[in-house]
């Protein structure tokens, strides 16, 4: 899941012919003034903090300003905030149009139907979710079919719209549903698409793209996420990590073992601070590193949970024992094992021979992990 | 009975002469699966465990007669490899690849399903049939001839419930990991009548996770049209909103997916919900036992 600031959704969306008000993204308060200069911003402007977290509006994140100077000193307070934790690098500054409706318009995909859903609704500007069913339109497009004429018509009825605003909308819609397909995303939306006189303008973009598709894509891998430095180095390794507010650490191979794990800790008073799934390796090395991962963490002790398919115990239990020789002294941590599986009982004699039990019950396990934790530093 | 695989099932293996098709070949060997074909563009002629192997699929599908495909290809190849099974007759394939983009498995659902192939997965451990056929990934020593039916979306936590049932003395008919991604081939709710319709089934245990509304859809199904006693487990209820747990699949968002409305929704439906894995085996001799005594 790469989710895109508005300022790379809307670039997105220029190229698919998709109406956007004027306007650039800039980094500094001197970037903006020269915008205004050249007049690539007309003024009045708007200037939008570019976070990935909702609630800008509200939150302080989207400001006005008249002249040039005004601009110039909301900028640098916009560069200068931090919005829900999330640090503000950029600022999109847009003329400021005078707007007399609001829509929301969406693609995305309906799991269970296996279809991608067209959303609309005569309510936009506000939250999806806040808005009452009744008042919002629903139509599945098939994916041999693509978006059709009847579809792009009925968004136009739902959102009272005829003649050349509609005919804006058919191209909007069009221009979305080639972005939703080409570009492998989860999500497409514009909230608000805005009506000014007779034309309709994108005010927003909210664009998600899907991990699995950049090999399609290489330009949005590279694209920072809100994970934190840790969970980062993890993905570059393969790894699924993932931190939470506790002090224990998992690992486990897959996502529904992992979270069945995390499910007992917590039912034996435990509190998981990180989880990482190993998923499917044979790779020993893999493990060691993801080791040493869980050590940058600090956790107060570590819960080994591995099933062995594709991932077998004895590679698992190789990898941790070459792991535990090279974690360092004020790293160290009271470890509880459990592996069943393929090679089970090779991958049990390895971890003997490190000094290591395995406890083949998980609650017998939990408990002691628990136990471990509440003995140790926090 | 069994469910999807019989004595007949003839497998060919997509991407056998990789590490991982290799590997499994070998487990699916061990297990008694009939596995008759491998392919792997421009490796025709060779052999893997004794396996002939082919470039193409219809290649394999005329000189075996395999009508059962186990995908192995990485993800940017996979909806090729689908579609090539199904233009060759294929009636069943399990698509172990993880990490395949949505919207390729749309075109591929759509497209098997207009063919009338039906695929398990993607990113799946597959099928298992204690004494007949295994069609994936699971490793062999969970199961255990008996009779319940297990569909999970899990991986490892299915190869776990599924040797607990086992350790028991309890087993299954046969095993379906239907793979945790957002579009998968097969749902609960399309895996639940076959299990509902086999007379050896006598109860069928459902594992799911946090994430999606599959579960809810599966609740209404079996509250329409399912009369054996079911089990079920969720995982993730200790999961916080917003963190993708692992896979796409994982994730509870707007309040959405969460396991709470899962199981009161399978519990509504006279499911009985084990709260951790190992209630499970509990659970199922339970039910079993009331079910013998009506």
């Amino acid at each position: 899941m790469v989710k895109l600031a508005e300022w790379r959704g809307k670039e997105i969306y220029r190229r698919y012919g998709i109406p956007l008000p004027r306007g650039t993204v800039v980094r500094s308060p001197d970037e903006a003034a020269e915008a205004v200069r050249t007049k690539t911003v007309p003024l009045p402007c708007v200037a939008k903090a570019q976070v990935l977290a909702g609630g800008r509006g509200k939150g302080g994140a989207v400001r006005f300003a008249t002249t040039a100077d005004e601009l110039r000193s909301t900028v640098a307070d916009l560069l200068a905030l931090e919005f829900k934790g999330e640090k503000v690098r950029e600022v999109l500054v847009e003329e400021r149009l005078s707007i007399e409706q609001e829509f929301y318009v969406a693609i995305t995909l309906d799991r269970s139907r296996r279809l991608p859903v067209l959303i609309a609704s005569r309510q936009g500007g506000v939250e999806i979710e806040s808005v009452e069913e009744s008042a919002i339109d629903r139509q599945w497009v098939h994916p041999f079919t693509g978006l059709s004429g009847y579809h792009r018509r009925q968004v136009a009825r739902t959102l009272g719209l005829d003649g050349a605003p509609a005919r804006a909308l058919a191209g909007i819609l069009d221009g979305l549903w080639r972005a939703f397909v080409a570009e492998d995303a989860e999500l497409v939306e514009i909230n608000p698409l805005a009506r000014v006189g007779e034309s309709l303008v994108a005010l927003d973009a909210k664009v998600i793209i899907e991990d699995d598709a950049t090999f399609r894509h290489p330009q949005y891998a590279a694209i920072p996420d809100d994970r934190t430095p840790l969970e980062e180095v993890a993905r570059e390794k393969g790894i699924a990590f993932v931190q939470l507010d506790g002090n224990i650490g998992v690992i486990a191979n897959g996502a529904g073992l992992t979270m069945a794990t995390l499910d007992v800790l917590k039912e034996y008073g435990g509190a998981p601070g990180v989880f990482l799934d190993l998923g499917g390796t044979d790779d020993p090395k893999k493990v060691t590193e993801a080791f040493l991962l869980m050590a940058e963490a600090r956790p107060a002790a570590v819960f080994l949970n591995i099933f062995g398919g594709v991932t077998r115990c004895d590679t698992v239990a190789e990898g941790l024992v070459a792991a535990l020789a090279s974690v360092p002294s004020d790293r160290r941590f009271p470890l509880v094992a459990r592996i069943r599986g393929n090679n089970e009982a090779e991958g049990i004699a390895l971890l003997r021979q490190a000094g290591i039990a395995s406890i083949p019950d998980l609650r017998e396990a939990g408990r002691a992990v628990v136990a471990a934790a509440s003995g140790g530093r926090r | 009975m069994t469910v999807l695989v019989d004595r007949d099932t003839k497998v060919v293996v997509q991407g056998i002469t990789g590490h991982q098709g290799t590997v499994h070949t070998r487990q699916m060997q061990r297990f008694g699966t009939r596995v008759v074909a491998g392919v792997t563009p421009g490796k025709a002629g060779t052999q893997v465990e004794g396996v002939p192997v082919y470039d193409a699929v219809a290649d394999a599908v005329r000189a075996t007669g395999a009508n059962t495909s186990c995908i192995f290809v990485p993800a940017p190849f996979a909806r090729d490899a689908l579609f090539e099974a199904v233009d060759a007759g294929i009636r069943l394939a399990v698509v172990v690849t993880e990490h395949i983009p949505f919207h390729d498995m749309l075109s591929m659902y759509h497209y098997a399903l207009a063919r009338g192939t039906r695929i398990i997965g993607p990113n799946c451990p597959g099928i298992g049939a204690p004494g007949v056929a295994k069609v994936g990934i699971i490793p062999n020593v969970v199961f255990r001839p008996g009779p319940v039916g297990v569909i999970s979306r899990s991986g490892t936590l299915t190869y776990e419930i599924v040797s607990g049932i086992s350790e028991k003395g309890l087993g299954e008919t046969t095993c379906i990991g239907l793979g945790g991604d957002p579009v998968v081939g097969t749902s609960f709710v399309d895996a639940l009548p076959l299990f509902e319709a086999d007379p050896d089934t006598k109860l069928i245990v459902l594992v799911g996770e946090i994430g999606g509304t599959a579960e809810e859809d599966a609740a209404d199904y079996i509250r329409a049209y399912v009369h054996k006693p079911v089990v079920a487990y969720i995982a993730g209820a200790s999961a916080p909103p917003g963190k993708r747990m692992g896979h796409a699949g994982a994730i509870v968002l707007r309040g959405r997916g969460t396991a709470e409305s899962k199981q009161s929704a399978l519990r509504a439906a006279g499911v009985s919900v084990a709260r951790f894995p190992y209630e499970i085996p509990e659970l199922v001799a339970d039910r079993l036992r009331a079910a013998s005594h009506r």
